[in-house]
């Protein structure tokens, strides 16, 4: 057994037993962050504080929230909204994130995407994200099951239908999802249970994969350059603060971090009190009902652009290439050859690649809006043809790009 | 070396003994998200047929999804002759003549709207449209309207069993 001295301060009892010194200097003052890079390496500290506000309006919310297809519509709309102090704030700060997180997301990935953050040992910090973007559109999906308003049903009957696999008719394997025929109190009380339970546990385990992923290779700069962390860092120590390329994560670049977290939440609460109704679907405030399909369903909107993928096709190409949408951005590292980590300008075609998908998916987005008709259908399937056709062309234009 | 020794064996003894536990488990789990008996015992429902008008369509329910019941018009039936896939769909009941079928779209399972000026369905969600019989008009649906299982009992129809007229639509292929 360890020997145990007389402690001589709370913080040496700490030591004794739990290494409180060195856990800090290994956590955060002596884990190293390049200096050479901007606002867009705020994003991750973004990504926690707002799955924090996810966290802490859950649970409130799940105080009052009734998981039967009797309660659900009442309890949501009633009994939080009216009857609960504040509960009108824990609703809108749920819905707004739930929107926000997506966005900050997409920024994330193709702040990842532009810098080629996913090559030369940054793989697994690109996998475990995609993991995390999975795990988080589950949990979008099982969540906007529970307030059961028209959206909520239908949505719920259309994703479900998914699984029938198109000309497969697995149509047992969709009952055996809802356990029903239709969406019904079987198929809430589970997506209430993932909503709340399984997702979240999964993606707490997720957020420490994720940053378990960064330790070794380290964050990127925006030059891609390769830096000795550890020379560097040796520098920092020495007193070269200035001349070392590295600076300490806490409290020199945590500083900066929760400067931009500063100004977003500024923008985030802005949206919770002033301008909520974006993510609040007028359409969900009716109640759910068998056998009424809403005018119009459509997803919210970070999921559009998958959806305007499958929408212009015959069901069986629409649902593989569909499914091809969810999957190909985890194969990413794989599919670009280029062995250069630099930004997508220095790339020559790739940043033409770079700049066409994410036009791309701004127009999907924006077409899987739109109700399927006359130009919009057109426009739409070029559009999720050229997203095909771009992935098809990654790998051959990397493969031929100048090795810098 | 390691397979003979005693570690081994009880490397080996605990993988035989959790691998049981894991497939039992999974046995249970999957159970646990079938259909409850009280589920399915619920999917029958009795349709009076001489209730209905010519032209007008009725939305009755079934296992909780939409059936719709349209009895057709002379027009209508004048307009299927002819039309083997349309014909083979028809259901008669007495005299009357009726398209009755699962009002799902059999592309994602929205419910399509009836459109009494064009005699037609259209389904909002992907934009898809049916025919008065039922059969696709525009995709992306891939088939035509799913017919439920029923069974002609006089004036009467019964959703959910099997009877012969049913059976022979869904041997030759007109449903599922």
């Amino acid at each position: 057994m360890a020997h145990f001295t007389k402690a001589t301060s709370v913080k040496d009892w700490l030591n004794q037993r739990l290494a409180v010194d060195k856990v800090e200097k290994v956590m955060a003052s002596e884990y190293w962050i390049p200096k050479n890079i901007n606002f867009l390496w705020a994003m991750g500290m973004v990504l926690l504080i707002t799955f924090s506000l996810l966290l802490c309006s859950g649970i409130f919310l799940l105080m009052y929230y009734v998981p039967t297809v009797e309660g659900a519509f009442y309890s949501v709309n009633y009994t939080i909204m009216r009857e609960v102090g504040f509960g009108w704030l824990w609703r809108h700060i749920h819905g707004v994130a739930a929107s926000v997180v997506f966005l900050i997301m997409y920024i994330h990935m193709f702040t990842g995407i532009y810098y080629g953050s996913y090559k030369k040992g940054r793989e697994m910090i690109w996998l475990s994200g995609m993991l995390l973007f999975i795990a988080f559109s589950t949990e979008a999906f099982s969540g906007y099951m529970l307030p059961w308003g028209q959206m909520s049903y239908w949505a719920g009957m259309v994703i479900t239908n998914l699984f029938a696999g198109g000309s497969l008719h697995a149509d047992g394997l969709v009952e055996w999802i809802r356990g029903d025929y239709v969406p019904a109190q079987a198929f809430l009380g589970r997506f209430f249970m993932l909503h709340v339970v399984l997702v979240p546990v999964a993606i707490l385990g997720l957020i420490g994969l994720h940053f378990a992923a960064l330790r070794i290779p380290h964050v990127n700069n925006q030059d891609g350059e390769e830096i000795d962390f550890e020379a560097e860092s040796k520098k920092y120590l020495a007193g070269d603060k200035a001349g070392s390329k590295v600076m300490r994560f806490a409290n020199d670049f945590l500083s900066k971090d929760m400067m931009v977290v500063g100004i977003y939440l500024l923008f985030f609460f802005y949206l919770v009190f002033y301008n909520y109704g974006f993510a609040m679907d007028p359409v969900n405030f009716d109640p759910a009902d068998g056998l009424k399909t809403p005018a119009h369903i459509y997803p919210e909107w970070y999921f559009l652009w998958s959806y305007e993928i499958l929408r212009p096709f015959p069901i069986d190409t629409g649902l593989v290439l569909f499914g091809l949408a969810q999957g190909i951005f985890v194969a990413l590292p794989f599919l670009d050859r280029s062995p250069n980590a630099v930004p997508a300008s220095r790339r020559g075609l790739f940043k033409i690649w770079f700049w066409a998908m994410l036009c791309n998916m701004i127009l999907l987005t924006s077409m899987g809006k739109l109700p399927p008709e006359g130009i919009f259908s057109q426009i739409g399937l070029v559009s999720a043809i050229l997203f095909v056709v771009l992935w098809v062309l990654l790998p051959i234009i990397t493969t031929f790009e100048k090795k810098l | 070396m390691q397979d003979s020794s005693r570690r081994g064996f009880m490397g080996k003894a605990f993988g035989a003994v959790a691998a049981v536990g894991a497939l039992g488990s999974l046995v249970a789990m999957k159970s646990s998200w079938d259909p409850l008996p009280s589920v399915k015992e619920a999917g029958f429902t009795t349709l009076d047929m001489s209730i209905y008008e010519e032209g007008v369509m009725v939305t009755e329910k079934w296992r909780g999804k939409p059936i719709f019941v349209l009895k057709k018009s002379a027009s209508t039936m004048e307009k299927e002759k002819g039309n083997a896939a349309a014909e083979a769909r028809n259901i008669k009941v007495g005299d009357s003549n009726f398209m009755v079928a699962i009002g799902l779209c059999t592309h994602l399972g929205c419910i399509p709207a009836f459109r009494a000026d064009s005699n037609d369905f259209k389904c909002a969600c992907h934009g898809g449209e049916f025919t008065a019989s039922g059969l696709v008009q525009k995709v992306p649906p891939p088939r035509g309207f799913d017919i439920p299982p029923f069974k002609i009992e006089g004036n009467k129809l019964v959703l959910g069993e099997v009877g012969p007229e049913f059976k022979k639509m869904k041997d030759t292929g007109i449903t599922l």
